[in-house]
């Protein structure tokens, strides 16, 4: 917003706006959208420094390498990353005004995302199973919950992605709609981001510790 | 009925849940009851209910907002400060064998709950709602980046309020001190709702307190008037901007290790137990991590208080402004590199020690040189002793104090003979009280005429004055005396008769601190039953600096007409200065946001959700769950949220204030 502050040629400052035009809405979205992600990365961040201090205690229970399949961890990875593609061409198509191929693409970010919670809830189904409960140890406990937390995020972010689609559907690519749809998108990258950091830091080094 | 099914809709209340075997309580809920029934029945006779619901309960006025955020810390204020006259009275009479007055079950909820009420439902409350009346006024904006949002944290707050009031009556509260630190608060040793209404009532108030912090942060960002660059912007918006960026990068902490503790009382992790590889420390690390920038969350904003009112009044534009602003950026980053030195009995060696001895030493480098700023602008100012500057005063002499001695505690080899200590307990008083709540009285002396139109009374307000600040050196100077021979802090009962006569004196303090606040009180009925002799017509009683004195007193729900156009740290002083002339012609219409009264559903919800949580009535927590996630998205489906106030509306309203003004001269 440039606005002459400046004195007026006959010398007298200025005081007030005589002719003002209101904010538009939606001014402070994004900043305040990105201000809540930090918000929620930090609570990924303590969650991450828990497993870190707690993550090597066993408590002569199972460790990672007796619980993690790589392979499938991989596959899963590989569905929420593929559906951060398909957000992207969402947006894409959202820019190009096309509501058919933006709610497509959607709708197929939102079937990566129900595998990705459907294979999260194999595993932790499997682990449960085999005895190594989030009780059984520190180690444990630490792990369900940094991982179930961000499984939490994406189940919210699929409730999210669905009522949008409702309202793309219902009102059209509006202004608002554009505005949140940008929101869930920050929202999808940064759980994938997260992802990134769980992959590595839990499943990784952990088979490898 | 069968036990099972009244298990299924009861959860673990039951008939014996209640407190009727505590005298106490019930002579208390006896008085709580009937004040209620009695306002409830005043409010009803005189039909202000729909007023309240429509003008009040879901305005998203930021001004309307802040002040029941101030209304609610009173409130609290009376709650909390009658556990500290219950505790100085117990320990006042706990000598010779006598066992007091209260039970031990009694008095750990006491002190427990007057740490967890004076912090999150006192000092935040009013700090939330000074910043929230002020913050908006003097950037020159209409309201705040996200006003239903504002509305909804509110509420929020009051959820988290009403939780912890409940478990006054139904059930009872932790016992473990305000902190809650494992393994005590773990299930093992507190198999009883205490710990979850503690954790409950912080996690629903602490999503408010979030989401006003990303709110203000937005609109100090955003909405600040044309002209008013970072370097301009009045040192109490500064102060709250730095607080609001604490508060995000702080309470997300507070969440999740209250969230770890839930897990470890409801599904049996073990992430603070004693055993399978959990880690109490971890617990008493991360909460602290959260602790420490709250304290400066609390006393930022009223160092920006003091900033206004000690420009103000003593007549100057404030001394080294730029430094003032460093000191708080500094501050703010800082309280982060602390946290270790409250319990660096922890055993973490004399490295990890050092660092943070020495860090927090630091700290009072800034806050010293804010101090000297301070006194340089009083430094040859015509100073107005009105009672927003007697407070400040009163602030400076009180806040050396208690830092010198947080110096003292710094030192960790001292810390080790003072630690949990009444010396720690008076040094925490010392600055909490003489910083965080003299500036919140300053800030309600020195804003009230800007909320209301009509100052506060100063007789009842020096009386108020001097029988808070007499009361706070007789209460707490005692305790350090005590401290430094070694008493310990929550102790219910004492053996040494010589140490006796310490906290009599200091009972006699908390007593005058009562006629203080009861002296306050007061001040707020007579000045309202005199609002026609105290009434201020021009909108600037004090003479003051900042743009929130350029508008009428109370503003009008938009603010200013016309936005304002800022040349000068002093805003509204460069503008009187410069010859100024209020604009009498070519109003418009102003865009503002619409009420809602999803605020306070959705934070309705969120109570009886943590309610269910904490009496393991699953039906109703599952069910307002849903019912906030379906009010939730329902709301978003709302796109209409906003509306025009019609020109001719702000010309009446705008022509009211210039008959006024005329009137005045």
């Amino acid at each position: 917003m440039t606005i002459a502050v400046n004195p007026t040629q006959s010398g007298e400052p200025i005081f007030y706006l005589a002719d003002e035009h209101p904010h538009p809405e939606g001014w402070s979205t994004s900043l305040g959208f990105w201000i809540y992600l930090m918000s929620d990365c930090l609570i990924f961040a303590i969650l991450f420094a828990t497993f870190g201090v707690l993550g090597g205690n066993y408590s002569a229970g199972p460790a990672p390498k007796d619980l993690f399949d790589l392979s499938l961890v991989a596959v899963n990875t590989s569905m929420l990353l593929l559906s951060s593609i398909t957000y992207g061409f969402a947006m894409l198509t959202m820019a190009q005004n096309r509501i058919g191929a933006t709610q497509m693409w959607l709708a197929i970010t939102g079937l990566f995302g129900l595998a990705f919670i459907g294979i999260e809830l194999t595993e932790f189904a499997h682990m449960i199973h085999e005895g190594a409960t989030p009780q059984r140890s520190a180690f444990l406990s630490a792990f369900f919950t940094l991982v179930g937390t961000h499984g939490l995020h994406v189940s919210c972010g699929l409730i999210w992605l669905v009522t949008l689609m409702v309202q793309v559907w219902k009102f059209g690519l509006i202004e608002a709609n554009r505005r949140r749809l940008m929101c869930l998108s920050m929202f999808w990258h940064f759980l994938d981001v997260v992802w990134i950091g769980v992959f590595t830091f839990v499943y990784l080094l952990g088979v490898l510790r | 009925m069968s036990p099972d099914l009244l298990k299924l809709i009861f959860g673990r209340l039951t008939i014996e849940s209640l407190p009727l075997h505590e005298p106490i309580v019930v002579g208390t809920f006896a008085v709580v009851a009937t004040g209620g029934l009695v306002m409830f029945a005043g409010l009803t006779y005189f039909r202000v209910w729909g007023y309240l619901w429509r003008e009040w309960f879901t305005s998203v006025d930021h001004k309307r907002i802040g002040i029941m955020y101030m209304i609610l810390g009173i409130v609290m204020l009376l709650r909390g400060f009658a556990d500290a006259l219950m505790m100085r009275l117990q320990q006042a009479l706990a000598f010779g064998g006598s066992e007091g007055y209260l039970n031990a079950h009694h008095y750990d909820q006491v002190f427990t709950a007057h740490g967890v009420i004076m912090i999150f439902f006192v000092a935040m409350p009013l700090v939330t709602g000074l910043m929230n009346f002020v913050v908006p006024l003097q950037i020159g904006a209409r309201d705040v980046s996200f006003p239903f949002l504002n509305n909804f944290s509110f509420w929020m707050t009051v959820g988290g309020a009403v939780l912890v009031m409940a478990s006054l009556f139904i059930g009872e509260f932790a016992r473990t001190g305000w902190l809650a630190y494992p393994p005590l608060s773990n299930i093992g040793y507190s198999p009883d709702v205490g710990v979850d209404y503690y954790i409950w009532g912080l996690q629903v108030a602490g999503v408010g307190t979030t989401l006003s912090g990303i709110n203000l942060i937005c609109t100090i960002v955003k909405l600040r008037a044309p002209g008013m660059t970072m370097m301009r912007m009045p040192v109490f918006t500064w102060t709250s901007l730095c607080t609001n960026v604490l508060i995000v990068a702080s309470f997300p902490v507070l969440t999740v290790v209250l969230a770890l503790l839930s897990l470890d009382r409801y599904v049996g992790t073990n992430f603070f137990t004693n055993d399978f590889g959990g880690s109490p420390m971890m617990y008493v690390n991360l909460i602290w991590i959260w602790g420490h920038p709250e304290v400066y969350i609390l006393v930022l904003p009223a160092f920006g208080i003091f900033s206004e009112v000690t420009s103000t009044f003593s007549g100057k534009r404030l001394f080294g402004y730029t430094s003032m602003v460093y000191a708080t950026v500094v501050i703010t980053i800082l309280s982060y590199l602390v946290w270790l030195h409250h319990f660096f009995t922890m055993g973490s060696g004399a490295s990890v020690n050092s660092f943070f001895g020495i860090t927090t030493m630091i700290i009072s480098i800034p806050t010293g040189a804010k101090m000297f700023n301070w006194l340089f602008t009083m430094y040859r100012g015509r100073i107005r002793f009105e009672l927003p500057m007697m407070w400040t005063i009163a602030f400076m002499l009180t806040f050396v104090l208690g830092g010198m001695t947080g110096v003292l505690l710094a030192v960790p080899p001292a810390d080790f003979v003072l630690h949990n200590s009444l010396f720690l307990i008076a040094h925490f008083h010392n600055v909490i009280i003489g910083g965080v709540v003299f500036g919140a009285f300053a800030g309600i002396g020195y804003w009230f005429p800007k909320a209301f139109g009509f100052k506060l009374d100063p007789f009842w307000g020096k009386l108020s004055f001097w029988f808070w600040v007499t009361g706070f050196y007789l209460a707490f100077m005692p305790l350090y005396v005590l401290g430094l021979m070694g008493v310990t802090r929550r102790l219910r009962v004492f053996d040494d008769p010589g140490l006796q006569i310490w906290f009599i004196v200091a009972g006699i303090g908390a007593f005058l601190v009562f006629l203080g606040i009861l002296s306050m009180l007061m001040q707020f009925a007579v000045s309202f039953l005199k609002r026609e002799q105290l009434k201020d017509v021009t909108g600037d009683p004090w003479d003051a600096r900042t743009l929130e004195w350029a508008t009428s007193s109370p503003p009008p729900a938009y603010n200013f007409a016309f936005t304002p156009v800022v040349h000068d740290n002093d805003a509204w002083w460069d503008m009187k200065k410069r010859g100024y002339v209020r604009p009498l012609l070519g109003f418009k219409p102003i865009h503002m946001p619409s009420n809602t009264s999803t605020g306070i559903i959705l934070a309705g919800f969120a109570t009886a959700m943590g309610f269910g949580l904490i009496w393991y009535i699953w039906w109703l927590a599952a069910a307002s769950f849903i019912a906030l996630l379906a009010v939730g998205i329902g709301h978003t489906f709302n796109y209409q949220r906003d509306f025009d106030i019609p020109a001719d509306e702000v010309i009446r309203t705008e022509d009211a204030r210039t008959k006024l003004l005329a009137g005045a001269k």
